[in-house]
């Protein structure tokens, strides 16, 4: 195995690198970050054989470009960016085989809005607090103190060694998830669920809310009719990944992986796990819907992915 | 140990510890401190995240390693066994944290400045209590303390700034808290401490945790700058 740099040519909006997150140290303030699509993010890993928890990038909407300094196997999942190796299309929930001089293309999103590019054996990048996943808000992560990808930026892996074989595979179309389709999310009911009123949780069931355009890495806040929200009063407490808030406009904001860690708006419950990559991925005017959810059985569906994967 | 929880799910991979009891306990953020720390140790192939607050702890936990019921026992089981004596009376001097306090660091003084409260008097109150760190988090290192003294509560500003520059030492209803890093926020704004708080690379990262006792020490201009203290005037 030698060294060997993916060029970043162009970043576009925002390429990230990311892992699982950054855990342990919630107690200081510091945000869990990794992938919002988790499961694209581990199939990218998983098409190569790599361990779960290797840093790929994420690159959210557009126009990114990346050069490759050594032959090598790739992959890329999640969103459709309409990649290409050296302009010819490549197929999305693939690995292949890039050499080098070969360019990696991206452009305009065709399903979904964040895909993640794996390499075999991982990038090398020096973790932080036991992690590389890039939060700029928390100067963590990245290649230095969480900043984006900028152009210019070399990230280093392993080549393939010359004679080296690597099979090239395709997830089945099975598991590929269309993320244009409106969005219905299961709910575990919980946190301040009990103090709400019985008219405002029929409400937020029988609502068809609207991806709005205030989305970032933090939470997607959503847009519905207004409704009267009850003044309830509480302490500030730790926000879990997928929490829904209501504020006191009554719009839903969901928290995802760079929340803050703890807040004092009442929450009905949180957003199953399994359903949270259909909504990093949703566009804003995208149709979102809640069902109440069963905690066993999102439980078990979690349990059967986190074994997959090898988490 | 006295106090009463109850504990539940929040998500899949999340639980709840929720800390109640009927009279205002000085120690409760001692215990939730502890508690924190006691958990990571002894439950650590479980738990990937631990979150405490002001009257809870969230717990992020490994559904596929161990079961909800399992894991509420051993919590139970390791809270019950923090002693809380031992917490009071292990308890050292307060950290003292060097403030500031002047209009080009703290616009905010003219609010209190308009009920009758001069910049001397502001100061006295300010700096006089040993307060208490209650919860960290909104950003890296922001901990919010207790007891603001009633005659210096204020509500939150009804719009926030965009850029609080670092070190701002803020007041919003019986909380007071330093901004470790220039961040939006909607405290008021009455000094500046020049001391780092939040340092990636050292060890610990930030000077405080939950229960940890805080002093301000008001500081003259020459000595703010002598600490490294800067006027931003970034307030927008």
């Amino acid at each position: 195995m030698n060294n060997a740099v993916l060029q970043i040519i162009k970043p576009g909006p925002l390429s990230l690198i990311q892992d699982l997150g950054r855990f342990g140290v919630a107690q200081f303030g510091i945000t869990q970050g990794g992938p919002l699509d988790e499961y694209a993010y581990s199939w990218a890993n998983f098409l190569l054989g790599n361990q779960a928890n290797l840093p790929c990038i994420e690159i959210t909407l557009r126009q990114a470009e990346f050069k490759v300094g050594a032959k090598n196997a790739f992959a890329i999942c999640g969103a459709d960016l309409r990649a290409t190796l050296d302009d010819e299309p490549i197929n999305n929930w693939s690995s292949f085989v890039a050499n080098k001089g070969q360019t990696i293309k991206f452009s305009l999103p065709k399903n979904g809005l964040r895909c993640y590019l794996a390499v075999f054996g991982g990038f090398k990048i020096e973790p932080q607090l036991g992690s590389c996943a890039s939060v700029e808000r928390d100067s963590l992560g990245g290649l230095t103190d969480g900043t984006p990808l900028q152009e210019g930026d070399c990230l280093q892996y392993h080549s393939l060694l010359a004679n080296q074989y690597f099979e090239p595979k395709q997830l089945s179309f099975r598991f590929q998830p269309d993320y244009n389709l409106p969005v219905t999310l299961r709910v575990v009911e919980s946190y301040q669920r009990a103090l709400l009123p019985n008219h405002l949780v029929n409400w937020f069931y029988q609502t068809e809310f609207e991806v709005s355009t205030n989305i970032n890495r933090m939470g997607y806040r959503l847009h519905g009719p207004s409704i009267e929200m009850p003044t309830i009063t509480m302490e500030s407490e730790g926000i879990a990944l997928g929490s829904i808030q209501l504020p006191p406009d009554g719009q839903p904001i969901i928290l995802l992986n760079d929340r803050q860690t703890i807040g004092g708006y009442p929450k009905i419950g949180c957003v199953s796990r399994v359903d949270l990559p259909r909504l990093a991925q949703a566009k804003p005017g995208q149709k979102v819907c809640f069902v109440k959810g069963q905690l066993d059985e999102l439980q078990s569906d979690w349990a059967m992915w986190a074994n997959y994967f090898g988490y | 140990m006295e106090q009463q929880i109850t504990i539940s799910p929040v998500s899949e991979c999340a639980l709840l510890i929720r800390f109640s009891n009927s009279e205002p306990n000085c120690s409760l953020p001692s215990i939730i401190g502890a508690a924190t720390e006691q958990l990571y140790n002894q439950l650590n192939h479980y738990i990937m995240n631990i979150t405490p607050s002001v009257d809870s702890i969230l717990v992020d936990y490994l559904p596929h390693r161990i079961g909800f019921k399992t894991l509420t026992s051993r919590i139970e089981q390791c809270i019950i066994s923090i002693d809380e004596n031992s917490l009071t009376s292990s308890q050292t001097h307060p950290l003292e944290l060097p403030v500031y306090y002047h209009l080009d660091v703290g616009p905010d003084i003219k609010q209190y400045e308009n009920k009758g409260i001069t910049l001397a008097q502001l100061i006295e109150i300010h700096s006089q209590p040993i307060y208490t760190v209650v919860a960290i988090g909104f950003a890296p290192g922001f901990a919010f303390m207790k007891d603001v003294d009633t005659q210096l509560q204020l509500p939150r500003l009804s719009t926030p700034r965009l850029n609080v520059p670092k070190g701002s030492v803020a007041i919003a209803e019986n909380y007071t808290a330093i901004y470790p890093n220039a961040s939006p926020g909607g405290w008021n704004i009455i000094g500046n401490c020049p001391i780092e708080l939040y340092q990636t690379d050292k060890e610990p990262m930030i000077p405080f945790k939950i229960g940890s006792k805080i002093k301000f020490t008001p500081i003259d201009r020459d000595t703010f700058f002598s600490l490294g203290g800067t006027i931003e005037g970034e307030f927008s």
